[in-house]
């Protein structure tokens, strides 16, 4: 294949992607701290002119290229435009934060721009080597910005914990896909969907690996008993990071989850159905159990992440397109979710003092009735109380679990779904029931964007026809040729 | 005649309350009380003409809207009314203007927030009746947990935590499973999620039951039927007394309606089979309530007790089959109890609270000739009192007698036990009323008690009205219904196991 043949247009947001966070690391070297914004609305820009180049070549139907090894369909898209606007919101949330804490510099933006990165390549991978690479990029990223307060005890203690299991699971994972290549013969996704459809791969070989890639794939997402990892890097991970953790890569390890399993797997999909079960109830139950137990609002958090990529789990098992357009709403809007949470954490914490635990935001509605009404609606809309976009996601995947008959899994996820509404009750107690502390929680900063965020989880409780219908169409023209 | 009235019931409310949230701080709190009590009267006022204008000889729904909601999940924006629902939706709009005007004064810490509140609650009530698409009706019926939950957290007693997370939970967990069971029902009602819809398909009787286990839950915690009743009595005490008449009056009858509107049509045979269940709990409730609620000492719990007792009335006159149809009587009695609990519930609650402002406790022990001291307020907790007990020319009278006739005429038995709430009613109530009102004066707090303002008397006078003029003219509301229990009735004698 010459240079000629090689249509570039479907990565072109990757492309401009990396060739800004290259100006970026450069260009950050010669400005001293009192201008840092320069390189940090260049972030910014470069997310909106990534979003342009995205929307610009959104087609309704999957173009493959690099022979195969990427692809760019309209889930890839969809997705991709949510990860610009969570990153962006990220950055915006942060600011203020980070400069408190002396680390509103190039190595934040760029370790962030570089974790989008490995996120879109993630999405857009139709190689197991290429989904490898975007996962790896991403993961390096993450680990290093745990560990960006170099002061930080904690921080640093999380850093090491997330890289030593997170490279073990990419062991796993990458010893999951050498065996897959050695019953199917390739890596290619389609290829090895051909293969395995076929029957003439090796069944055996193919199934073990098959358990190692979906322990791998659960590590990723954080689903019991591969959690271990996410309340320790949530809680011990600055607040800013959390957040940026808690938010985009979400996506991208849903994407990584469909493609692999149901664009190369499914033709086993008996077999991983039955793991994705386990994984799914046992993920509800324990992070709905513990995060009862928890004072610390992140560790709370972090345990609810695993309820949430539980109850995602479900939506991704029935295999149904319904069941993934209902899981793709609910990433999206579990990440506005989230991004609400921590945002509103991240908003209450000055230079000294971190935001974290209940105690913390005690009678945050006489001190500001504004942010704990942001946090109230946060907190329904994860209890997935209706009118919050919350319940809708809930609902659609309650859908089509129902409608492939396993009502009882449906009985399951609701009776945790209960359980979680407890803890979420309290975080709504102590704001609003409880007299406030000694230090009445001071927001910094203006909060405009997590205005609109908050907002946005109550409008898309009043109206969430548009982004589900986007969802189920996205879903839909991508799985059309495969 | 204006379109769209339901959606001006359920929006107008909810935009109110939006607006006293505009007026902000405490130190606006004046405008805020003038904001919310203009807009619970507007809310009030859109609503008259559903009453006035609603055809007693129509079948079937009426002023019916239409709108695709959620395209995608085929999820419709589809509001109507029967000579059922109807009444509950003018009920509640009242009952909010009351409650708007019984907190003037008592609320003085975050009032917009406390108006606002009830104002939103009130329009998603609204909802919850109005709807005829389950996924609508569901989004209003969980979202009015919200701010029922603040209400009894921000304003309530000592346990106001313990008793807002309980009442939250209990009536959540109900709730969930009505979900999976309107989901269910989606798909085998071809992807619809109308409800008169369901109300013609033909299920198993197995499915049926396991449907009305689920609805159920969620509608007997609701109502709150024996033995799922107890975060009641939690809830009445801790919540302000504003809290307290919604809860009593309106939000116990969304319960009962859900059996009407879901369990009874969509489920006939499950019903019929599971009616003895029903008649048991529901005399449980009665019997054992009316005992209970004669020991306590805390005005409030008590009439929380009565409370139960009464909407075992409600329960018992719904299902009273006699072979495979419904007993007219029953079911009407029970309707107009429905409405008659609603106003006397809230003038008991009223009055308990006018006492409270005034003395700050909710015992019985503290009280004692109030009547020498607030002879206005004597004469009118009176009247409500004996409403409660069922006293004839009273609202009161009106349903329990109903209910009783229609039970004679299916079992003497069940008639006999019933009608012992009329003797524990009246026990418990008089009781009660004879050692807080009469008597001499009991301390130093009754002495200093001040006979009612002209708002109390206003919200009194309103109430006392109201309780009367159902118990003089029951027709008046007993003629809207006639129609569409006859549809229930025949509707529901029809067997869908074939």
């Amino acid at each position: 294949m010459s240079w000629a043949d090689l249509n570039l247009m479907p990565a072109m947001p990757e492309i401009a992607l990396l060739c800004a966070v290259s100006v970026i690391l450069v260009l950050d070297l010669f400005l001293d701290d009192a201008k840092r914004s320069i390189t940090y609305g260049l972030s910014l820009l470069t997310l909106a002119g990534c979003a342009a180049l995205t929307l610009s070549t959104l087609n309704p139907y999957p173009e493959l290229t690099f022979s195969g090894m990427f692809i760019a369909d309209p889930m890839a898209g969809v997705i991709k435009l949510a990860m610009y606007a969570a990153v962006a919101v990220t950055l915006i949330y942060s600011r203020q934060y980070a400069l408190d804490r002396g680390f509103f510099r190039g190595e934040f933006f760029t370790l962030t721009l570089f974790s989008l990165l490995g996120m879109m390549v993630m999405v857009s991978a139709h190689h197991l080597l290429t989904l490898y690479m975007g996962l790896e990029l991403l993961s390096l990223a993450l680990y290093a910005l745990v560990a960006l307060q170099r002061d930080s005890a904690r921080g640093t203690e999380a850093a090491m914990k997330y890289f030593v299991l997170g490279a073990l699971a990419s062991g796993m994972l990458l010893y999951g896909m050498s065996m897959l290549y050695g019953a199917t013969g390739s890596l290619d996704i389609a290829v090895i969907a051909k293969a395995l459809a076929g029957g003439t791969a090796n069944q055996t070989l193919a199934l073990f690996g098959l358990v190692f890639i979906v322990a791998g794939l659960a590590f990723k997402l954080g689903a019991v008993p591969f959690h271990m990892w996410v309340p320790d890097v949530y809680h011990g991970a600055p607040t800013a990071i959390t957040l940026l953790i808690g938010g985009a890569p979400k996506l991208a390890a849903f994407v990584f989850v469909v493609r692999i399993l149901m664009q190369g797997l499914e033709p086993l999909m008996m077999h991983w159905q039955g793991m994705l079960v386990i994984l799914a109830v046992l993920s509800m139950a324990l992070g709905n159990l513990t995060a009862i137990a928890q004072t610390n609002l992140k560790r709370m958090f972090a345990y609810s992440t695993i309820s949430h990529m539980g109850f995602l789990l479900l939506g991704i098992l029935v295999g149904t397109p319904e069941g993934l357009s209902a899981a793709m709403f609910y990433a999206i809007i579990y990440v506005l979710m989230s991004l609400v949470g921590f945002g509103i954490l991240v908003a209450l914490s000055r230079a000294g003092y971190e935001c974290e635990t209940l105690d913390d935001i005690k009678g945050l509605n006489k001190h500001n009735s504004w942010l704990a009404f942001m946090m109230l609606l946060a907190m329904f809309s994860m209890a997935g109380i209706p009118p919050l976009a919350g319940f809708y996601a809930k609902f659609a995947i309650l859908k089509a679990v129902v409608d492939v008959g396993l009502v009882w899994l449906a009985i399951i996820a609701v009776v945790f779904s209960l359980i979680g509404a407890f803890y979420y009750l309290r975080v709504v107690k102590t704001m609003y029931f409880d007299d406030a502390g000694e230090v009445p929680p001071q927001a910094n900063g203006t909060y405009w964007v997590l205005s609109a965020n908050a907002l946005a989880l109550l409008a898309l409780g009043v109206f969430p026809d548009k982004l589900l219908a986007i969802c189920i169409e996205a879903m839909k023209q991508s799985f059309q040729t495969l | 005649m204006v379109e769209n009235l339901l959606s001006l019931a359920i929006w107008t409310p909810i935009v109110a309350g939006l607006l006293v949230l505009a007026t902000g701080g405490d130190k606006n709190a004046g405008l805020a009380r003038i904001v919310a009590l203009v807009g619970a009267l507007a809310a009030f006022l859109v609503t008259v003409p559903l009453f006035t204008d609603f055809k007693s000889l129509h079948g079937g729904m009426q002023f019916t809207e239409f709108a695709p909601w959620i395209a995608s999940l085929n999820i419709n924006y589809h509001l109507g009314v029967d000579g059922i629902s109807m009444l509950f939706v003018v009920l509640n709009s009242f009952t909010t203007l009351m409650v708007i005007l019984a907190g003037w004064q008592v609320i003085q810490t975050r009032v917009a927030q406390y108006m606002a509140a009830f104002l939103i609650m009130s329009g998603l009530i609204n909802g919850a009746f109005a709807a005829l698409d389950a996924v609508l009706f569901y989004v209003f019926f969980e979202a009015m947990l919200i701010p029922m939950y603040l209400i009894i957290g921000v304003w309530g007693g000592p346990r106001r935590v313990y008793a807002s997370i309980k009442f939250f939970l209990y009536t959540l967990l109900g709730s969930l499973l009505m979900l999976v069971a309107f989901v269910y029902l989606y798909f085998h009602a071809d992807k619809s999620f109308e409800i008169l819809k369901f109300q013609t398909l033909v299920l198993p009787l197995s499915v049926q039951m396991l449907l009305f286990f689920a609805f159920f839950m969620s509608f007997a915690v609701k109502v709150p039927m024996w033995p799922v009743h107890t975060w009641l009595p939690d809830a009445h005490v801790e919540a302000p007394t504003g809290g307290s008449m919604v809860l009593a009056a309106i939000t116990l009858k969304i319960g009962a309606y859900g059996f009407l509107r879901f369990a009874l049509p969509i489920l006939p045979d499950a019903s019929r089979e599971l009616a003895p269940l029903m008649i048991a709990l529901s005399l449980v409730a009665v019997v054992y309530i009316g005992l209970v609620a004669l020991v306590q000492t805390d005005m409030k719990k008590l009439v929380a007790y009565s409370s139960i007792s009464h909407m075992g009335f409600v329960t018992l006159g719904m299902f009273m089959f006699a072979g495979d149809s419904l007993n007219q009587w029953a079911i009407e009695g029970a309707l107009v109890q429905m409405v008659s609990h609603g106003f006397v519930s809230a003038g008991m609650f009223f009055c308990i609270g006018v006492m409270y402002d005034r003395v700050h406790s909710r015992n019985i022990a503290d009280y004692g000739g109030v009547a020498n001291k607030m002879p206005i307020f004597a004469a009118f907790f009176m009247l409500f009192a004996m409403a409660n007990s069922g006293l004839p020319a009273t609202s009161g009278f009106v349903g329990e007698f109903m209910v009783i006739m229609g039970a004679v005429q299916v079992n003497f038995w069940f008639a006999f036990a019933a009608a012992t709430t009329l003797i524990f009613g009246a026990a418990y109530t008089l009781w009660m009323y004879k050692r807080v009102v009469f008597g001499d004066v009991g301390n130093h707090h009754v002495e200093e008690m001040q006979d009612v303002n002209k708002r109390e008397f206003l919200v009194l006078a309103v109430l006392g009205v109201a309780v009367l003029g159902m118990g003089l003219v029951p027709d008046l509301f007993a003629s809207k219904m006639h129609l569409s229990v006859n549809d229930l009735i025949a509707h529901v004698a029809h067997s869908k196991l074939k």
